[in-house]
């Protein structure tokens, strides 16, 4: 495992798109070094001759003929939008100055 | 009658179908009972405005002679992690405040169609984060046992909602225990149904290969009532099982007119009788196996030695899955903005959105599932937490050879305080290793009180498992063995709640 310096907590917050504080930061570097250490017993038993698992009971793709359902519409998809201009979501620039 | 909120809901059913009490009568006394009890209890984030209307068209039904729903006109409260058109949607996350959803859940539209009259909506740990309900962004639950207890989580607020009698009924969904394990803080029953026995649709997700919806009550037989009302095939879920499903209360049924128990074969499993076990909850299990053993069981013990692993891997799957799903709560599409200073991007508005809009335990498990599926580590976490999840179904598939029905206290304490292990996540997680397994393996558990702890006088939970598809087999066995414990104290637990406020 890698330490769970703040350095590392900062960059796996910037991947969570989470702006977290420099106290949060430190906090959780103390926090997540007990948290990788407890969970890292599982390591222990995973074999390379056991499968993985990803969905408890063996259920397949599940498919449906192509016909358009009952649908939002616009005014009920924007409806709990932050911010929008009566046809579609309203952000800030997706590019930033450096970008 | 004299107070319609100390009826099961099965009882209702019946005085509602006698015409005895109307659906308006028995909603009202519910209201009223929440009205006088929450302040105490803080079971609702939000409250139907429509109950009294929605029970008015009940009653209406019926005396035009239409064929209605078993449980028609009866009461329920809605855990806060569905959908509801006509009620805020928060999950307990201040990130959706104030949020209207534009489609209920399949659950939601199921209890419409029945004509059950939802109360409102019921508090909850975070995006059903926690084991306590604390890490509501909104407010604490209390357990209404002991109002310096917790009520377990992170269904708190629907179990306290039921034990109080705010409501007969109510919906919970359960990740890794969230519905058996308030059920044993409450003294009430909860039931998590094989993974896809109920349709998620509309049902806000934690983790999607552990996420299941299933009912809240005070009776077992209650339980199958609304499991037989909200489960079965729905297309919009992919991880629905399309296979029917026959009555679970049939099954309660057969269970309450015969000891369903002579017989059948019960195994208790080794690895969840641990050494953190209150000696009062020890106490009540070895007594309960003694009663079964009495009554024709025939008990032996199980091996399954990989549920040693399974906090370990839940708190990995779990997490991984979770900071994939709530990457939707990004300040576009609903819920909170936070605007940062300067020109920022959409990522910084994204960033500082869910740095304001998340609680302490939501960023630290989207952490730690970032961390366990990123570059370089996610063979050693998330791969190996789901070969560890291989193993505990290989242990309980070998566990089913062997035995109907498995067994274990359904929590390894009673309530603890509010605020005992908030600033400890291991030690507020490791009071899941009983739940746990039954999520990672897919098969359906319930919790049924089995009497009060010598030590604090508070409820403790038992906990059926059995094998996938075998719900049927819980409610059967489970309504013996609660009227196995009536008869023998001469109380059910549930009655036995003090009088709040």
């Amino acid at each position: 495992m890698s330490e769970m310096t703040p350095q590392v907590i900062r960059h796996l917050a910037e991947l969570s798109r989470i702006a977290l504080g420099d106290e949060e930061i430190q906090r959780l570097s103390g926090e997540m070094g007990a948290i990788v250490s407890a969970v890292e017993a599982v390591s222990q038993v995973a074999t390379d001759d056991v499968p993985p698992t990803s969905h408890p009971l063996p259920l397949g793709n599940v498919f449906r003929e192509d016909i358009v359902g009952e649908t939002l519409s616009t005014e009920e998809a924007l409806a709990g939008a932050p911010d929008h201009d009566g046809s579609r979501f309203r952000v800030s620039a997706i590019l930033g100055e450096e970008q | 009658m004299s107070d319609l909120t100390r009826l099961s809901a099965s009882d209702l059913a019946d005085a509602l179908a006698s015409r005895s009490v109307s659906s308006v009568e028995a909603t009202k006394a519910h209201l009223e009972r929440i009205e006088h009890t929450e302040g105490h209890v803080g079971a609702f984030l939000a409250r139907s405005e429509n109950a009294l209307a929605v029970a008015k068209d009940s009653d209406e039904r019926r005396a035009a002679g239409e064929e209605l729903s078993a449980l028609s006109g009866v009461p329920i409260a809605i855990k806060d992690v569905l959908c509801t058109t006509d009620m805020v949607t928060t999950a307990g996350s201040r990130i959706l405040e104030g949020w209207r959803p534009p489609y209920d859940a399949t659950v939601v539209t199921k209890l419409r169609r029945a004509g059950m009259v939802a109360l409102g909506k019921t508090n909850m740990d975070e995006f059903a984060m926690g084991s306590s309900t604390e890490h509501s962004g909104y407010q604490v639950t209390r357990n209404p046992w002991n109002l310096s207890l917790a009520p377990g989580g992170s269904g708190g607020g629907s179990a306290a909602a039921v034990a109080a009698r705010q409501a007969p009924l109510a919906i919970g969904s359960d990740t890794g225990g969230s519905i058996r394990q308030p059920a044993a803080f409450t003294g009430t029953v909860g039931v998590k149904p094989t993974y896809g026995g109920v349709s998620r649709y509309g049902v806000i997700a934690l983790a999607s290969s552990l996420d299941q919806v299933g009912p809240v009550s005070r009776t077992v037989r209650d339980a199958a009532l609304l499991h037989d009302i909200i489960g079965g095939h729905d297309p919009h879920d992919s991880t629905s099982i399309p296979t029917p499903w026959g009555s679970m209360t049939a099954a309660a049924d057969r269970g309450l007119a015969a000891s369903s128990l002579q017989g059948l074969r019960v195994g208790i499993v080794r690895e969840l009788i641990t050494e953190g076990l209150d000696p009062g909850v020890k106490q009540r299990f070895d007594e309960t196996v003694a009663l079964l053993g009495a009554h024709g069981a025939d008990v032996i013990e199980v091996e399954a030695p990989h549920c040693e692993y399974a906090v370990a891997a839940y708190y990995l799957i779990l997490p991984a899955e979770a900071s994939s799903n709530l990457a939707k709560f990004d300040s576009v599409r609903f819920g909170l903005r936070v605007t940062p200073g300067g020109n920022p991007t959409v990522e910084d508005v994204m960033s500082a959105t869910r740095d304001a809009g998340f609680g302490d335990e939501v960023k630290r498990r989207i952490i730690l599932g970032t961390y366990a599926l990123s570059a370089g580590y996610y063979d050693a976490y998330y791969a190996s937490a789901q070969k560890v999840r291989t193993l505990i179904q290989r242990d309980f598939a070998l566990a089913f050879e062997k035995v109907d029905l498995l067994i274990s206290p359904s929590a390894p304490t009673t309530a603890f305080p509010l605020g005992a292990k908030m600033d400890d996540p291991l030690a507020m997680w490791a009071g899941d290793l009983t739940t746990i397994p039954a999520n990672l393996a897919g098969i359906p558990g319930m919790s049924l009180p089995m009497g009060l702890s010598p030590e604090d006088g508070m409820p403790v939970g038992l906990q059926l498992m059995a094998p996938a598809y075998q719900d049927a087999r819980l409610y059967q066995a489970g309504a013996t063995i609660e009227r196995l414990f009536y008869e023998r104290d001469g109380y059910r637990v549930s009655e036995r709640v003090p009088e709040v406020g």
